[in-house]
């Protein structure tokens, strides 16, 4: 006896109900997702935008004999607390370049002080009331604003806030990670060729490629570990240095450049190896003729993926000395050096409170440029894709 | 006799159907030998595939290599060229020579071997450059042209051989397979005998191919033949009878029966070969 048309959908109804259950669900779970991503960047851009302004004050400098000995004697005592030490500081060697300057008076824009650089922002700071009715004189007749800070990205760290910048950070980082690249990449290419395409499959090729797997698991600190032993106390690379950072990142990145490429190499149908073959190629010539050309969009989005990974990496960075207060912009590849996840880290513990927004200018940048790396690999992957 | 080296074992009329030599010889053809193999036998690990294969192979005619699936004849095929050293755990004994020398031998290089043995796949399978490199790749790479009109020459005159000139002239610079899928499988048989190799092998050549393209690729090996030796692999019995001058019945990894071609369809000496023929199993 079969089933009538009504008793199958009076079952089917509940089959139904579950599905739409399960979608409702499912959907569910991406807002939370897409919820948190808002918040996530709408909190960054909130905090850290600030940090891309900072305030400036019209002020009367007088070049006299007095201020070459004291800088603070240049600028009215009224606005004194007002002006950034680091811009008083610069006083008496720009009177020595420009001679022509001692004796005159100048109305300038300098750079505030960060107490008015929070204050202007509205944020509670430590300037006392008096000072308070200064800013707001100033402000009142235009001597105070609020500018676009290019020091930010033009200066290196500071203590104080108003100077401080994120200029040797990303120099570092540059210099770290092109260590990382010219190490691991070679090394990481080949090593998968020469397992996808030469290597015999025996016992010891499949040990190798366990470890290559479980090494990419390794929590990254331990690879801050081993550069400490080996690089630093073995091989004497200098510590802090874009060297160290770099030839430690490698040692991490390394697994993903090699995971990335025997994946490349092995979705090269074996057809064109077999036509290679076929026409006398030797096995070299295969792979670098025809295997590699197909594979290298592949290679290359791992590797940047992979040195994106590498970027934002801090925790063995720590153990190999990168993560320091280090102002001055590395000028070669053994002196101390920092980078930008390690700069935010830095900041992240400063007490001040313009340091807060500093932090997440940082984060801000850092992130854009992750961003646009894996723009970057999206990209290569489309333009490059071939089909055969 | 076994203790006697394979390539000296004598081969009378009495050695067998396997034997070395067809039945019956096609007399319109000529019978320079090309490729001879003596008990080849061939393991893919533990599995036995190929046991004592005798055949002479002869010069400019096809040879045709029919049986059901799971023969040999694919496996046969490339011990010609020695494809088979890209498939792990195979092992093989037995002779296979070529020009007086065993192909297998440690002093063969399995490059210069290729180069005179040509191979032309099932599914065609040009490489993802153009139409022109894809011919040109492999003569500049042996060094056989270096020039830049001795190489145009090269690659017009491998087309026409093949048959493509006129439909791809125009477009030398675009990708190969950007052709339909004869004409894919022209250029690779163009892309074989650029480098002027003494043996085509075919594996299956037309069998991803409509009927219009494999008549077209039949017509071809027929034109090619004058100048080379093919050996073909074929589901298609109806395509051995139509191009082959002889054909080789495998059957779980032996040569049953050696023939020539019409003797072979018409009247063919083993009862095995005859209900393959005829359709009663394969």
């Amino acid at each position: 006896m079969s089933q009538s048309f009504d008793e199958i959908s009076a079952q089917l109804r509940r089959r139904h109900r579950k599905t739409t259950r399960l979608k409702w669900m499912s959907m569910g779970a991406l807002g939370l997702a897409a919820l948190f991503l808002v918040v996530f960047f709408g909190d960054m851009l909130a905090k850290g935008l600030p940090a891309f302004q900072q305030a400036q004050i019209q002020v009367q400098v007088d070049y006299n004999e007095r201020a070459a000995e004291l800088p603070l004697a240049a600028v009215q005592e009224d606005v004194r607390p007002l002006v950034s030490r680091g811009y008083l500081r610069l006083i008496p060697g720009r009177m020595e370049d420009n001679p022509e300057l001692l004796g005159t008076t100048r109305k300038e824009w300098v750079l505030a002080d960060s107490a008015v650089d929070q204050y202007l922002k509205g944020h509670h700071t430590g300037l006392r009331d008096g000072q308070a009715a200064v800013v707001e004189r100033l402000q009142a007749d235009g001597r105070a604003e609020l500018r676009f800070n290019s020091g930010f990205f033009t200066r290196g760290d500071s203590k104080m806030a108003e100077l401080a910048g994120i200029a040797s950070a990303a120099m570092g980082t540059l210099m770290t990670l092109l260590v990382t690249l010219a190490v691991a990449f070679p090394i990481g290419v080949m090593t998968a060729v020469y397992l996808e395409e030469f290597a015999p499959d025996n016992r010891l090729t499949q040990l190798i490629e366990i470890n290559i797997n479980n090494l990419a698991a390794i929590p990254s600190i331990l690879f801050g570990l081993l550069g400490l032993a080996i690089f630093i106390n073995v091989f004497g690379v200098p510590r802090s240095s874009p060297l160290v950072g770099g030839l430690t990142l490698a040692l991490m990145t390394l697994p993903v450049i090699i995971i990335a490429t025997r994946t490349a190499l092995r979705s090269v149908p074996d057809s064109i190896r077999h036509a290679a073959f076929g026409v006398g190629c030797s096995r070299w010539q295969v792979v670098r003729d025809h295997v590699l050309p197909l594979a290298l969009p592949g290679i290359m989005t791992g590797s940047i993926i992979g040195l994106a990974q590498a970027m934002g990496e801090t925790a063995p960075l720590i153990i190999v000395g990168m993560v320091a207060f280090i102002p001055d912009v590395a000028a070669s590849f053994s002196e101390a050096a920092t980078v930008l996840p390690a700069q935010i880290f830095t900041w992240a513990g400063e007490p001040e409170r313009a340091f807060v927004e500093k932090t997440s200018g940082g984060i801000l940048v850092l992130l854009a440029v992750l961003i646009s790396l894996n723009a970057t690999a999206v990209v290569l992957r489309k333009t490059f894709e071939r089909r055969w | 006799m076994m203790n006697m080296p394979v390539s000296e074992r004598s081969l009378g009329p009495a050695a067998g159907q396997g034997t070395g030599q067809p039945m019956v010889r096609n007399d319109n053809a000529q019978h320079e030998l090309s490729v001879r193999v003596r008990d080849l036998n061939l393991w893919y690990g533990e599995t036995q595939a190929l046991k004592n294969i005798d055949i002479d192979v002869y010069q400019h005619n096809i040879t045709a290599l029919i049986g059901p699936s799971g023969c040999g004849k694919s496996t046969f095929l490339r011990c010609l060229n020695r494809m088979n050293d890209l498939i792990p755990g195979v092992s093989l004994q037995g002779l296979v020579e070529m020009d007086g020398r065993d192909v297998n031998e440690a002093r063969m290089d399995e490059v210069a071997l290729r180069r005179r043995v040509g191979m032309v796949f099932q599914k065609p399978n040009p490489f993802p450059k153009s139409i022109y490199d894809n011919i040109a790749y492999a003569p500049r790479m042996h060094d056989l042209v270096s020039r830049k009109v001795d190489v145009d020459e090269l690659v017009e005159r491998a087309l026409r051989d093949a048959g493509l000139w006129e439909e791809v002239k125009d477009k030398l610079q675009e990708p190969g397979t950007s052709l339909s899928g004869g004409q894919q499988q022209r250029l690779c048989i163009a892309r074989a005998i650029a480098v002027r190799p003494e043996v085509i092998l075919m594996d299956e050549p037309s069998s991803a191919l409509d009927p219009i393209s494999t008549a077209t690729i039949e017509d071809l090996m027929d034109k090619l033949k004058r100048q080379y030796t093919i050996i073909t692999v074929t589901h298609n019995m109806q395509q051995a009878a139509r191009v082959a001058d002889y054909t080789a019945f495998f059957h779980l990894g032996e040569l049953v029966e050696y023939n020539d071609t019409q003797t072979m369809f018409s009247n063919p000496a083993t009862k095995k070969a005859e209900d393959y023929i005829t359709g009663r199993y394969g």
